[in-house]
């Protein structure tokens, strides 16, 4: 089976649409997203709707604490511009989609895989996995052999045996990785709406279950385009322009 | 892991297990077959005892990590993969030739012997390392030459590697990396690099290779065969004894060949191997240096200065540093040195110029090809009776004296050819070149139809081919212009 993972969409139409295109083309079975569908970006109610309709399909969909706090319409703990998006989102969104945020589940499990937004030691706290102790506490408090999250916006891939540390690999685009059987492995999501790796370009990636396989992959979509409805929609100029820097 | 023992007779997903055919610390090689498989296959199986070492477990799934992504004649064709947790085992082509190892007994080789296997292992390293695989544990068991007879029965088998369980794939994780507590390879083979605990550099394979060619040509190992950490070291600071002080027989090229091999630092060492390959195929254009004449090590003092300096000398960074050296390709320029192509050789001069000064490592080889008549006698000499051969070195080495390249850097050769085009292809396929820079005489219809030398090596080269023109206008052949007037 093939499974695209598509992480951090963050309300830009425009990369998810390039994304979902090039999935199009990849005989994807399963779409899994691992939260923040909204926050930063101007699209969010066609990004809601267009994932409600995959989840119809039978598309995983979590939660990302975006998600979570669009709902509540509040942005505690968020810096400024992220709380000035999230008011915006929650005052955008209609109560179908905010409905569908609010029920959307923090993990899911399937075989020997988990799938959550943040990391599993303490999912809730949506804390950020930045270097291999961060990873190594999330891959001991789970049983599962590969975690897939997302949330920090850089592609990383970590791997850990029974008895020693995590550790880090920076995985090159557009090339299969194997992981390999005998460890843990956890493997960290580029943002799709909001690239933060010096890459503009989209970020997805394709986990192939019957070849134990993961790419990274990129994908190029209009920026000018997302970033002009950022500013029609009067959000703060930095969601804007970090966009093209990919930072 | 395996729980059931392998049994002479039983069967595991299709293939019958018909033979033990070695067994040794790390693993149990079987003769296996399967109905739909025609060669000679081997199936490797881990030997895992509880409470193994690690490493060997490891190192089994890095082997099952990159042989399936290898490819050619220099590794053993890949077949099929066992589940690791159920039943971890390879299956492999069965390389049929000789192994290194039998070399070593024979040892001290001939020259010319230490020369071809020394290629053949370099041209080996040049496809490994050109997809991304460092061997880490070159060393004569690892090393197989394919029974393979030329046209008159002479030995052409290709050398392979087998065993990539050290062994580091530039773009997948390491996953030996956390093993790290103390070096990962073969005693008197591991490089120094190694012995530093850095795993990402390919110049490793070019030090082992040196430690290999150094023993075949001497019968003596060039930093004996170590064990304990501390006696690792001694080969950061201590050089070997020049091979030359053991076996007079060894020619300055191949000692110098040797000796920089074994540079402690990697940096002096060849690049590439593709550059190392060059010069076994090419000795007489190996820049002799200091190295050639050497007779006796350096003085106990210069090295304690060295032991004093890699005293500080610890971890190295572990993340690959894919990149951060500079490229080191074989540049071929194919000159043509015809009276009435001044204007573009000239122009193919300052191209290669360019291209030189963005590529400090790069490595130019100046080729003119000696066009043979088919159907007559050649003379070697001409008219007035000079050497056209030699004659044709003189010039090609003008051609090149104003790009001012050191004399390591530049060789040049005249190949005599009835057949340019093959010629230069041949040329370059053998001496994995990276890139040609050839020239082309005008655009004219007529040299379209027929193919011309420059288009011919565009279409059949292994690698980049630029070519170069004159602006329309610089033409020397009149009849250019007066064509595209009237076209």
């Amino acid at each position: 089976m093939r499974i695209a993972l598509l992480a951090d969409i963050h309300a830009n139409r425009e990369a998810l649409d390039a994304c979902l295109a090039h999935a199009a083309r990849q005989k994807i079975d399963q779409f899994v997203f691992l939260g923040d569908l909204v926050g930063y970006g101007a699209d969010p109610v066609y990004v809601v709707e267009r994932i409600m309709a995959l989840r119809d399909v039978g598309a995983i969909v979590l939660v990302g604490n975006h998600d979570e706090a669009a709902v509540r319409g509040d942005g505690v703990n968020m810096n400024a511009y992220a709380r000035h998006a999230i008011e915006w989102t929650h005052a955008t969104l209609g109560p179908e989609a905010l409905d569908f945020l609010a029920k959307l589940p923090l993990f899911h499990v399937q075989d020997d895989h988990l799938f959550i937004h943040s990391e599993a030691a303490s999912p809730k706290a949506w804390n950020y996995v930045t270097n291999a102790q961060d990873a190594e506490r999330s891959m001991r408090a789970t049983d599962r052999r590969v975690t897939f999250c997302g949330h920090v916006h850089r592609p990383q891939l970590y791997h850990m045996s029974a008895t020693k540390p995590a550790v880090l690999f920076i995985p090159q685009n557009n090339l299969s990785i194997p992981l390999m059987g005998n460890r843990q492995w956890l493997a960290v999501q580029g943002a799709v709406g909001q690239p933060r790796d010096d890459n503009p370009e989209a970020a997805y990636s394709i986990f192939d279950t019957t070849r134990n396989e993961i790419t990274y992959l990129r994908v190029p979509y209009d920026i000018e385009g997302a970033v002009n409805k950022i500013h029609a929609a009067d959000l703060p100029q930095i969601l804007a322009a970090r966009l093209f820097i990919g930072r | 892991m395996i729980r059931e023992a392998l049994k002479v007779g039983s069967k595991i997903d299709g293939f019958l297990i018909e033979e033990k055919i070695h067994s040794g610390g790390m693993a149990t090689l079987w003769r296996v077959s399967r109905p739909d498989i025609d060669v000679p296959i081997v199936m490797k199986v881990p030997m895992i005892l509880d409470g193994d070492d690690a490493t060997v477990i490891v190192g089994f799934e890095m082997e099952m990590m990159i042989l399936p992504r290898l490819s050619g004649v220099h590794v053993p064709k890949f077949f099929s993969v066992g589940d690791y947790a159920s039943h971890p085992y390879l299956v492999m082509e069965y390389i049929q030739g000789y192994s290194l190892l039998k070399k070593l007994n024979e040892s001290p080789l001939p020259v010319e012997e230490v020369m071809k296997i020394g290629g053949r292992v370099a041209t080996a390293l040049v496809d490994l390392h050109r997809q991304n695989v460092i061997h880490l544990d070159i060393k004569p068991s690892n090393i197989m030459m394919r029974a393979k007879s030329g046209p008159n029965g002479e030995d052409i088998g290709e050398a392979a590697f087998i065993d990539f369980g050290l062994s580091r794939h530039l773009q997948l994780p390491d996953l030996l990396e956390e093993e790290f507590r103390v070096p990962m390879g073969t005693g008197p083979y591991i490089s120094p690099e190694q012995v530093l605990k850095n795993r990402s550099d390919p110049r490793s394979d070019i030090f082992s290779l040196g430690v290999l060619l150094y023993h075949l040509a001497t019968h003596v190992r060039p930093y004996g065969a170590p064990t304990a950490q501390s006696q690792l070291r001694h080969r950061l600071w201590r050089d070997p004894v020049p091979p030359r002080k053991y076996n007079s027989k060894i020619p300055p090229y191949l000692q110098e060949i040797i000796l920089r091999c074994l540079e402690a630092d990697p940096d002096l060492r060849y690049p590439t191997a593709a550059q190392l390959a060059f010069d076994f195929a090419n000795p007489q254009a190996v820049k002799l240096t200091e190295r050639a004449h050497r007779m006796k090590r350096d003085s106990i003092k210069m090295a304690m200065k060295r032991w004093f300096q890699t005293l500080g000398t610890s971890e190295q960074p572990k993340q690959p540093q894919v990149g951060a050296a500079a490229p080191a390709p074989i540049i071929m320029v194919a000159v043509d040195l015809n009276e009435g192509q001044e204007q573009l050789s000239e122009a193919l001069r300052s191209h290669v110029a360019r291209v030189l000064t963005t590529m400090p490592n790069a490595r130019l080889a100046c080729v003119n090809i000696l066009k043979l008549n088919r159907l007559t006698i050649n003379y070697a000499l001409d008219d007035e009776g000079r050497n056209i051969h030699v004659q044709r070195l003189v010039e090609l080495k003008n051609w090149a004296r104003t790009l001012g390249l050191s004399q390591e850097r530049i060789s040049f050769h005249v190949l005599e050819n009835a057949d340019p085009a093959q010629a230069l292809i041949e040329y370059a396929q053998l001496n994995n070149v990276d890139q040609v820079l050839i020239g082309a005489r005008g655009a004219r219809a007529l040299r379209r139809f027929l193919g011309s030398v420059s288009s011919q090596v565009v279409a059949e080269a292994p690698c980049t081919v630029t070519v170069v023109r004159l602006p329309p206008g610089g033409e020397q052949e009149p009849d250019v212009r007066l064509e595209q007037a009237a076209g």
